[in-house]
């Protein structure tokens, strides 16, 4: 790479330290620590990990984010991106004050408006809304802790209609797939007991760079430990290279390799039998399906030597039933992700590792009451029936369908609430219908922290405050051992933001809903909640996290017989569900798509600096990793012409382009891919230090693959090309 | 003369750079100044590769150059141990000491002028606790200790582990173990 | 085949991508130490020689031309600390093991040397000057007194000023952490080459022929002397280990290597013997030309030194990602 870059920072830096050198220069700093300083607890919103911390001030002035040490989901420690969380309090291009959008001078523009006015702007909106359409159009999109209070407002409102893109987007089709194997979905955070794990199997998932905490935790203490790790991944990835086995697989083919493992486990006799006896239906129908299905097959697809398909399978073999095939967690990869997951979930019951130490446990929560509230009334429609019919095994929100039934006259939504995800980013190849959408709809409001993309389609955009300057829901997440930990402001709310329970409350009293909060602040109801379960707000202020005692085993009660949640009560290794519906009832190898001549895989994935486009402006992580690259094989980069360090466009088939992006020509990749980081790429000028650095790979999504069970978005199966982008200005 | 020694095991660092933010924050290191930070080093050639991610920082070294070059005795040796300081109030600038690091751990303090460095966080080792970046990773693969201590976390894992120190034949005797 | 890169972007100023700490206020401080270091030792062998006719302006007025060199690359060197005015800390210590403690220390000791050697024959050298200095009560006797001492003056000047040539080229070899500048020739490299750029100097002056041609000649063999030097500082660090080949091949192939030959070796040593043996067979411009040559050579030599030196590490990572991005944290 370039060695020798001039650096304009020195200099810079250099005049800022002009003024104090000529008087003579300034003392030492004082040793951290040594003023007064003061700590309260939070609950981190980097990411959804929701890791339990301490936000440490001296003198007044934020001074660091700590793990709580009795947080199961950080045990003391937080990640990257975590530890730079007051850098998202301090970033100076946050949102200040609600903006509505007025016509002027010929024009669009926002216009900074007062909470009253945007509030009354949005009821008028929504009831013109209901009064012409039904009050059962407004869709809420959200990813994030402070949704569920505009979900409250909108479920008062009459429109139930939500969601999250960590479903379509991301773990829907592990959650479907596992829920069909096993009655029960993997959960967040993940019920992966990998620190007991002798042999652990990751296909694509890259822990290491996708950092949910105690994910990364667990996973280096089963390396301590000395457990055999197996990588499937195109890439080189930070988990490939502490493996014993990296399979550097072609990409699209992972239901091959694992039909393969099957067979081998099945004709080798290497599989659990008596937990499949005791907790199984349909093995022998399963059997007879895979024996087309050995490693010489399997070759021809995937790429992979038999021989080690069948050392890895043995491999699992030996450490099982503390074998963890890892689910993965994104995994809408290339539309057959259900299936994928499925044979996932088969060759953990295949193993015995669903229900015992070093595969999967048993979480539990708190028991928490719900603040006594008016129940909101039954929505006039069932919107699922309308929206997403051809997918009855989802309870939740598709939120491609979500949008797909926003465009248009006729279309079901007339009206939006938008928080926390940043659409046009994160919805594959979906700002053209985010764009249609957003002509055809009456309201969208968008409630983001920061000037994201999707805040330019917005009516009206809500400033809230960071996580470090309000309350939220408590953490009360399925866990090995039931924790709850609260978030509380350590700063006033900056500027004219304000909390989320805040505003939908404010929103719902416009409506004339006001009595669905039947409360002042939102303490009333935490400190409510706390007792309940013997103890109190103020305890959990200065407690921050509390621990509470388990009611059933922590693995599969091997004396009690077991009922599983699916419609036989076993582990349904071949799906009468999915039969039911006319879906493949064990799962079957579809070949991908193949790259056009000169195209490639676009491959992507997580760095460790950053979450998805939401932290690149934060000034601490942007010093980090300021841009994304784009990772090119030597091979392909000297068919390309391109080196280390030069800025290339990527290109689709259908032409589009990304923005301006550095090559990294790294052996870290196969030649017939190419790997970005996601989240980069932010095109909002009001970002000013994520604007336009790096590429986005959402916008050259341009085979977007339809999971036919559970309707998420598959993003692998789309190619790019380079394209130089001229000299670094 | 105590000898304190990070011990980093190369089999569980995942380069996530969490040592790098945690540092900066504890230490309040101006914007676009590091003094901690993370190298990753790949040999072979597709598919025959090793990756390894290394946290770097001062070594604290046992014969320190920076402090042997440094005109003033601004860098020092902390209370007889092998932890190396500088004394702000005695840095003149001339940044010796600088060109003196093989490591290139060093770095100028701005708008404040004088030199910095990593400290092994001397403040919270004098109260007992481990530096921040090692408090911090989420590997728990950073380990910090009395090298002269038998019995101590890091003495153990040299005497268990096979390991390597940056640049042995600076001679500088770098005080920053690599488990292999 | 190793691909190393860092993984945090990390620029400290002045230090990343490679070292920037010194530029040309150092490299003309070790310059100008250089030829005041040679003007002493030059004016003290004319004395030591009592060669006040043959060497006239070696023997007279050479002295003082030490002092304003000095005072000039002492003015560069104070424009270099980053602390102007903590210079007086310098001065709180002495660090046995640090050169530039000993050379702080050498320059106290050296100051006073020059001035009493310049005073020593102020009064031939510099009639005017030396009425002045009458005029300060005790200047007569002062002048009186050092004139006297004219020769153990001179004694005292030859090690320390051999110290203080020495000692510029130390400063930069002592830095094991630069393999390029960590060689034992470096010191005697820059004595030599000060001792020559102020053998020039009493040419460009316009000192009569025969002390010209003296000078000529003595140059000449200095500039042999230092491309010797200069072939066994290249062998040494072929010979060394694998960082110093690293750093050789900076001059050998890599970036430096037109500026190293084409701009110092080929003009500032080849070009200025030859032109010098021209100068010695008449051709008197040219033997100026040389001097200029030589001058500029011998600031060449340091400039490069520094530079080369500060791209020579032991550390080599790649940046992944544009520096300049970084900017944007300032604005
Ligand atoms: N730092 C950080 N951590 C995060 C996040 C973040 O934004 N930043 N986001 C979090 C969230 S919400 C999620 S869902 C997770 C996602 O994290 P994971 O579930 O780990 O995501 P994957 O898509 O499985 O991982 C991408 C990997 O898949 C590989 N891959 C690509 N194509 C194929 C293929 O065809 N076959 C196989 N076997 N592998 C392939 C890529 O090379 C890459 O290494 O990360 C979480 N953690
Ligand atoms: N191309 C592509 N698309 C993807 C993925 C991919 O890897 N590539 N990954 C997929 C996956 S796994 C997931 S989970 C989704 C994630 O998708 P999103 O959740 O949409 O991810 P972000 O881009 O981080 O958008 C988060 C938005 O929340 C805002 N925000 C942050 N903190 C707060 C807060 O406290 N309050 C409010 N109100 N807003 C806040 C941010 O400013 C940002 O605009 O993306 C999916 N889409
Ligand atoms: S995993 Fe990291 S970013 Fe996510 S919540 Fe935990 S500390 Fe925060
Ligand atoms: S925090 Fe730990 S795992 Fe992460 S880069 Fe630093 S040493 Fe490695
Ligand atoms: S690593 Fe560099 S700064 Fe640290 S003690 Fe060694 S020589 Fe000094
Ligand atoms: S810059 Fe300061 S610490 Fe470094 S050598 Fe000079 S005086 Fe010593
Ligand atoms: S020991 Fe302290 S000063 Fe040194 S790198 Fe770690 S956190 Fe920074
Ligand atoms: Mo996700």
């Amino acid at each position: 790479m370039n060695r020798r870059e001039f650096l304009k920072i020195s200099a810079a830096l250099g005049a800022a330290g002009a003024m104090p050198t000529l008087l003579g220069g300034c003392a030492a700093r004082p040793l951290p620590g040594s003023g007064v300083v003061t700590g309260s607890p939070t609950v981190c919103n980097l990411c959804f990990w929701q890791c339990a911390g301490t936000l440490y001030q001296e003198d007044g002035r934020p001074w660091k984010v700590v793990g709580h040490p009795d947080d199961p989901h950080c045990e003391g420690r937080l990640c990257t991106r975590g530890s730079a969380g007051i850098g998202a309090y301090v970033d100076p291009d946050r949102l200040r004050q609600p903006l509505l959008r007025v016509d002027e001078g010929g024009g669009q523009r926002f216009r900074p408006v007062s909470w009253d006015e945007a509030f009354d702007f949005i009821a008028r909106r929504m009831k013109a809304i209901g009064e012409q359409h039904g009050s059962d159009r407004m869709a809420l999109f959200s990813h994030g802790d402070g949704g569920e209070h505009l979900r409250r407002m909108l479920q008062a409102f009459g429109s139930d209609a939500y969601a999250h893109p960590s479903f379509a987007q991301c773990r829907g089709p592990r959650e479907t797939a596992f829920g069909l194997t096993f009655g029960e979905g993997v959960g967040s955070p993940d019920r992966t007991d990998m620190a007991h794990s002798r042999c652990i199997v990751l296909i694509g998932s890259h822990i290491g760079e996708n950092l949910h905490n105690s994910q990364v935790q667990t996973l280096a203490k089963a390396l301590d430990s000395g457990a055999t790790l197996i990588t499937v991944d195109p890439r080189f990835s930070v988990a490939a290279s502490k493996s014993a086995h990296w399979l550097a697989i072609k990409p699209g083919t992972d239901m091959a390799l694992l039909l393969a493992w099957m067979n081998v486990l099945i004709n080798e006799d290497l599989y659990d039998r008596e937990y499949v006896a005791r907790h199984c239906t349909g093995f022998g129908q399963l059997a007879r399906h895979v024996q087309a299905f050995n490693p010489e097959w399997a070759y021809l697809e995937t790429g992979l030597e038999p021989s080690s398909i069948r050392e890895t399978a043995r491999a699992m073999a030996r450490a099982a039933p503390a074998t963890l095939v890892h689910p993965g967690r994104h995994v809408t990869w290339y539309g057959d992700d259900t299936q994928r997951c499925r044979a996932i979930a088969i060759l953990n019951a295949l193993l015995g590792s669903w229900g015992r130490p070093g595969g999967f446990y048993n979480q539990e929560k708190v028991d928490l009451p719900e603040y006594p509230a008016p129940k909101p009334p039954k929505p006039a429609s069932d919107w699922k029936a309308v929206v997403q019919a051809e997918y009855p095994l989802v309870s939740t929100g598709i939120s491609n369908k979500l949008v797909e039934h926003s465009v248009g006259k006729d279309a079901f939504f007339k009206g939006w609430f938008v928080y926390a995800t940043n659409l046009p980013m994160t919805l594959p190849g979906g700002v053209e219908q985010i764009e249609a959408a957003a002509q055809s709809l009456e309201l969208m409001v968008v409630v983001d922290t920061m000037p994201a993309e999707i805040t330019g389609y917005a009516d009206v955009v809500l400033p809230e405050c960071t996580y470090l300057e309000r309350y939220d829901d408590l953490r009360n997440k399925p866990e090995r051992t039931p924790t709850l930990a609260l978030r509380m402001p350590a700063f006033e709310p900056a500027h004219e933001t304000r909390p989320a329970w805040w505003i939908a409350k404010g929103i719902a009293e416009r409506l004339g809903l006001g009595e669905y909060f039947p409360w002042q602040d939102y303490q009333e109801v935490l400190d409510w909640q706390l007792k309940q379960v013997g103890s109190s707000l103020a305890e959990m202020q200065t407690l921050g996290v509390k621990r509470f005692p388990r009611k059933g085993a922590v693995y599969l009660d091997a004396d009690n017989p077991l009922r599983f949640k699916t419609p036989s009560g076993k582990i349904e290794l071949y799906s009468s569900l999915l039969a039911d519906i006319g879906q493949d009832p064990l799962p079957r190898y579809t070949p991908p798509d193949r790259p056009p001549e000169g195209y490639y895989h676009l491959n992507y994935g997580r760095a460790p600096a950053h979450t998805f486009g939401r932290t690149i402006n934060n000034p601490q992580l942007f010093e980090l990793m300021p841009e994304n690259a784009v990772w090119v094989h030597p091979a392909a980069a000297a068919g390309l012409g391109v080196g280390n360090g030069d800025y290339v466009r990527l290109q689709n088939p259908e032409g589009t382009r990304s923005n301006r992006v550095r090559v990294r020509v790294t052996q870290r990749i196969r030649p017939d891919s190419v790997f970005m980081v996601h989240g980069f790429g932010h095109t909002d000028q009001r970002q000013r230090l994520a604007r336009g650095v790096g590429a986005d790979d959402a916008g050259l999504m341009h085979n977007v693959k339809l999971d036919p069970v559970m309707g998420g978005t598959g993003m692998r199966a789309s190619f790019v090309t380079l394209v130089k982008a001229g000299e670094v200005s | 003369m105590t000898t304190y020694a990070m011990v980093i095991d190369t089999r569980t660092c995942i380069g996530c750079g969490d040592c790098v933010v945690a540092c900066k924050n504890e230490n309040k290191v101006p914007a676009g100044l590091n003094r901690d930070w993370v190298v990753e080093a790949t040999r072979g050639e597709y598919p025959n590769l090793e990756t390894e991610f290394r946290s770097e920082r001062c070594n604290h070294c046992g014969h320190a150059t920076c402090v042997t070059n440094c005109p003033t005795g601004a860098s020092h040796y902390w209370k007889d141990t092998n932890i190396v300081l500088v004394a702000a109030e005695k840095c003149t600038g001339c940044k010796a000491c600088i060109a003196a690091c093989p490591y290139d751990a060093r770095l100028i303090m701005h708008p404040e002028g004088y030199v910095d460095k990593c400290t092994f966080c001397h403040h919270r080792v004098d109260r007992g606790l481990d530096p921040a970046c090692v408090s911090t990773c989420p590997t728990r693969c950073m380990h910090f200790g009395i090298l002269d201590d038998r019995d101590s976390i890091v003495s153990r894992l040299l005497r268990e582990r096979r390991y390597k120190t940056l640049m042995p034949e600076t001679g500088n005797d770098p005080h920053v173990y690599y488990l292999l | 085949m190793i691909e190393e890169v860092l993984v945090t972007a990390r620029y400290n100023p002045k230090v990343d991508p490679s070292l920037g700490i010194w530029t040309w206020e150092i490299a003309f401080y070790l310059f100008l130490g250089g030829m005041a270091a040679g003007i002493m030792l030059f004016a003290a062998w004319a004395v030591l020689g009592r060669r006040e006719n043959a060497l006239a302006f070696a023997h007279n007025r050479f002295a003082l031309w030490a002092p304003v060199v000095l005072s000039l690359g002492m003015t560069t060197l104070f424009l270099d600390l980053e602390y102007k005015l903590h210079v007086f800390r310098f001065y709180t210590s002495f660090e046995p093991s640090s050169p530039m403690s000993w050379g702080a220390w050498v320059l106290v000791l050296i100051y006073p040397l020059m001035l009493v050697q310049t005073l020593s024959t102020l009064r031939t050298g510099y009639p005017t000057l030396a009425g002045l200095v009458e005029r300060i009560p005790g200047g007569a006797v002062i002048l009186s007194l050092c004139e006297h001492r004219r020769r153990l003056i001179a004694w005292l000047v030859i090690p320390l000023a051999v110290g203080l040539g020495i000692y510029t080229g130390v400063l930069l070899s002592a830095f094991s952490a630069r393999p390029f500048w960590n060689s034992g020739i470096l010191g005697p490299l820059f004595l030599v080459s000060g001792m020559s750029t102020a053998a020039v100097l009493p040419i460009l002056a316009g000192a009569h022929p025969q002390e010209r041609h003296f000078f000529e000649i003595t140059d000449m063999a200095l500039i042999a002397v230092e491309l010797v030097l200069i072939a066994l500082f290249l062998i040494n660090l072929a010979t060394g280990a694998a960082q110093h080949m690293d750093a050789l091949a900076l001059v050998t192939g890599g970036p430096y290597t037109a500026p190293f030959w084409l701009w110092f070796v080929l003009p500032g040593l080849l070009v200025p013997i030859v032109f010098e043996l021209a100068g010695l067979r008449g051709y008197r411009g040219l033997g100026l030309v040389a001097g200029v040559l030589v001058v500029y050579g011998g600031f060449m030599l340091r400039y490069l030194m520094v530079d080369i030196g500060q791209a020579s590490t032991w550390t080599d990572y790649a940046l992944q990602f544009d520096p300049q991005l970084l900017q944007r944290l300032m604005q």
